[in-house]
């Protein structure tokens, strides 16, 4: 159980982190979702007390991190998987770990088999692919055998089997009844991933609920209707309460199905050309959620050739 | 060619350390001539060799910012970029090092002619005007060795690739190393007499102080000769190994 | 005792120290020999000439100390050790302990080293440990060592980059504390009261040789206390470092 009471991180004029309040619950894998730039590693270094929150705290299973004996027996965390001296075998750098919190040596050949890693212990870590590192970071994490696990951005860079594996070992992980913190900034990824989803957006708590509640939430489903005679199905829908966004010669509707505004339009005698479901993606909800929130827009360029790309030799 | 040196202009200019360096550099040397001047007793006016007691702060300063020029560009892998956007890699490094080199040569004039100032202002009497050629090359000449510095110093940030080892050969060289040799019974002082950072100090050195046994001039075309040689090493180095 | 083994562990599993105890031990022990290969009648060899490479090792040590520290910031590694150890203080201090007593050890095998390849080289000259000041100039390097890589790691921890750290410490060591004595009227006196100069007249120090020849040890300290009092002078400018750099990286975001 992770608990943040209020955690607020400034850095010098910019509120990196704002007043955020949030637990993350025992036995389930909790995604902790924002756009880049949000405040996700800030927070959790936060509560692995590598960094100094400026107000508020952060408690895992009701102790700041600074005060636990051994913590690696009580928390595992992966937050860089480069943080490994690359001169420095991955055994090594296990070893090194283990002996400072009193952990046996054997562990140290469970946890690289546990992540695969056992043919090359004995290789110097700074020669690994990404997708290594991050394996030699999660055995890292689970050497203490903590019942709580923070991952930041676990699946940054890693290819469809990377991704697969550590979703599984995530899912693994909670069934067991641990702890499971895991960051992103990539929604579709925690849908899957995520039982439960803390959201925040530029150092702000936006939400937190169940992965199924927030989708459900923020994906409204929409009808698209077109016809030459939209004024009076306006009028019909607008009698029944409905919102009605105008698209030029079309209407958005939310909250009736095609079935009903098919009928409705048949009893006021209009003509229709289109009637479609539109179905809102996740990351289109996310956007919405997060929309003014996120740190650094990007235009998005009108289509044909963006101006940018072609000026260049001129 | 002028476009390479505008691009390692750019390069050099948008990171911090050229801009500590600057600042670091011409601190110390000034402030140490500052200091110098402040406390001199009366009864010993200054010459002007007395207002470039501090130079050799700046040199190590130069030495430094010179190698952290290249030594960062495999830190960070931009070498590779750069050799990406340049296959040239003979080019690219001469135009690094002409504009590493330029740079030390403007900041060892500053560093010089303030130095001669502060004194001058602080402390200045009849001898402290720039009067003979020794005097003039004693001032001027900051530049010139900083310049050849630098080039030694990109040629070793070049060969040894690593911030640290190539720092830490730079400054245990001319601080430690050239002094220690003359230790030696016998042959040190003839080993001291041809050692680069010897000769750099034996060229800014007033005439009365020392013998070199090739003359000041001929002591700057030495260290530029050691320069040349090393630079040519580097030039070497760079095309026959992978970026 | 636990932390102790673990900075050891990390210590001796990257390859800089190796190569920085190689480096100091091959520079002094070389140098030394260098000596007492060219040593005559008009310069014999002295117990202090065989020594006088120290200041070789001495550098050495010092960026291997600095490194020891730097390269976890550098790597990040720093973070993973205050997640296992949150103790910041502990943690740290550990790991100056570690590597000042590696830095003593190998300034006893350098200084011993270099004594001991002067009497195999030159078996006819005077060598043999008598005074208190013979003592010093052989066994001290160990002491002058130590205490100098805990400078070192402070400063490591102050400033966090490699390139940074070791330039401000070598220029410090060689150049500011000797070009400081260039000051007219004030310069001596501030020159007399640094810590180097301090460590300096540990190892040469009087009372017993003050007028040798300069070709028989290294150059005589002018320092402001005697040799024991310096060398407690300099332990405790080392303390002083160590004390601000643990407030710092107390308060520092890893």
């Amino acid at each position: 159980m992770i608990e943040a009471v209020g955690l607020t991180k400034r850095y010098g004029k910019t509120l990196a982190v704002d007043n955020l309040s949030f637990s993350v619950p025992s036995g389930r894998v909790t995604g902790f979702l924002g756009p880049n730039g949000a405040g996700k590693s800030t927070t959790m270094r936060m509560i692995l007390g590598l960094d100094t929150p400026t107000g508020g705290t952060a408690l895992i299973d009701g102790k700041r991190y600074r005060d636990l004996q051994q913590p690696l027996r009580t928390v595992g965390a992966l937050l860089d998987a480069k943080w490994v001296h690359p001169n420095r075998s991955a055994r090594a750098h296990l070893q090194w770990l283990a002996r400072s919190n009193r952990l046996p040596a054997k562990r140290v050949d469970e946890v690289l088999e546990i992540v695969g890693l056992t043919s090359v212990a004995g290789k110097r870590a700074g020669g690994f692919s990404l997708g290594m590192s991050q394996r030699l970071g999660i055995a890292a994490a689970l050497l203490g055998d903590p019942q709580v696990l923070l991952f930041d951005e676990p699946v940054n860079g890693l290819d469809p089997e990377g991704i697969l594996w550590i979703r599984k070992f995530m899912h693994r992980l909670a069934e067991e009844g641990r702890t499971v913190f895991v960051s992103s900034h990539l929604l579709s990824e925690m849908a899957l991933t995520a039982q439960e989803l803390v959201v925040i957006g530029r150092g702000k708590l936006i939400s937190q609920s169940s992965t199924e509640d927030f989708v459900t939430q923020a994906t409204e489903n929409t009808v698209r209707v077109r016809s030459p005679q939209l004024a009076p199905l306006r009028s019909a829908l607008g009698k029944l309460g409905v919102s009605i966004r105008d698209e030029g010669e079309a209407l958005v509707v939310s909250g009736m199905d095609c079935a009903d505004i098919g009928e409705l339009a048949a009893r006021e005698g209009v003509v229709l050309h289109e009637l479609s479901p539109q179905r809102g993606s996740l990351e289109e909800a996310f956007m919405q959620l997060t929309g003014d929130s996120v740190e650094y827009h990007t235009e998005i360029a009108e289509p044909g050739v963006p101006a940018t790309l072609t000026t260049a030799g001129k | 060619m002028t476009t390479l040196l505008a691009t390692e202009r750019i390069k050099l200019f948008t990171t911090r350390s050229p801009w500590w360096s600057i600042v670091a550099a011409l601190g110390l040397t000034i402030g140490f001539a500052g200091l110098v001047a402040l406390n001199h007793s009366e009864g010993r006016p200054l010459q002007v060799e007395h207002s470039q007691f501090g130079i050799q702060f700046g040199l190590v300063v130069v030495l430094v910012m010179a190698a952290l020029a290249v030594t960062t560009e495999y830190r960070f892998s931009t070498i590779r970029a750069t050799f990406q956007a340049v296959p040239n890699r003979s080019a690219v490094l001469v135009a690094k090092t002409a504009v590493v080199a330029v740079l030390a040569a403007v900041i060892g004039e500053i560093a010089a002619f303030g130095s001669w100032t502060v004194t001058r202002v602080i402390a200045g009497g009849p001898e402290m005007a720039i009067a003979t050629g020794a005097d003039v090359r004693m001032v001027a000449g900051v530049g010139l060795v900083y310049a050849l510095a630098a080039v030694i110093a990109v040629a070793v940030g070049t060969l040894v690739r690593q911030s640290a080892g190539a720092i830490s050969i730079l400054l245990i060289w001319p601080l430690l190393v050239e002094n220690l040799v003359q230790l030696i019974p016998g042959a040190g002082p003839h080993i001291h007499d041809w050692m680069p950072f010897v000769n750099a100090e034996r060229f800014l050195n007033p005439p009365e102080f020392t013998t070199p046994p090739i003359g000041p001039w001929g002591s700057l075309a030495y260290l530029a000769g050691v320069a040349a040689a090393l630079f040519a090493a580097a030039m070497v180095a760079v095309n026959r190994r992978d970026a | 005792m636990t932390l102790l083994a673990v900075e050891r562990m990390k210590l001796f599993s990257t390859r800089s120290p190796w190569w920085c105890s190689l480096i100091a031990l091959a520079l002094t022990v070389g140098f030394g020999a260098l000596m007492a290969g060219t040593a005559n009648t008009e310069t014999p060899l002295t117990v202090a000439a065989t020594q006088f490479g120290y200041t070789f090792g001495l550098v050495v040590i010092m960026v291997m100390a600095a490194l020891a520290i730097t390269t976890e910031y550098r790597f990040g590694t720093i973070r993973a050790t205050f997640l296992a150890v949150p103790n910041r203080g502990k943690a740290l201090l550990a790991k100056t302990a570690v590597v000042a007593i590696l830095a003593g050890v190998l300034g006893e095998l350098a200084a011993f080293g270099s004594w001991g390849i002067g009497k195999l080289i030159k078996p006819a000259s005077d060598l043999a440990l008598n005074t208190p000041y013979e003592w010093r100039a052989v066994a001290g390097v160990g002491l002058v060592y130590a205490v100098a890589a805990v400078i070192a790691v402070a400063v490591g921890v102050l400033v966090r980059h490699s390139a940074g750290a070791i330039a401000l410490l070598l220029v410090y060591v060689q150049l500011v504390e000797n070009l400081v004595s260039l000051i007219p009227r004030i310069g001596n006196d501030i020159h007399r009261w640094m810590p180097f100069t301090m460590s300096a007249k540990f190892i040469t120090g009087d009372p017993d040789v003050t007028l040798r020849n300069i070709n028989e040890g290294p150059p005589l300290a002018d320092a402001g206390l005697s040799p024991w009092p310096a060398l407690l002078y300099f332990a405790g400018f080392a303390v002083v470092m160590m004390v601000i750099a643990l407030a710092v990286a107390n308060r520092r975001d890893a």
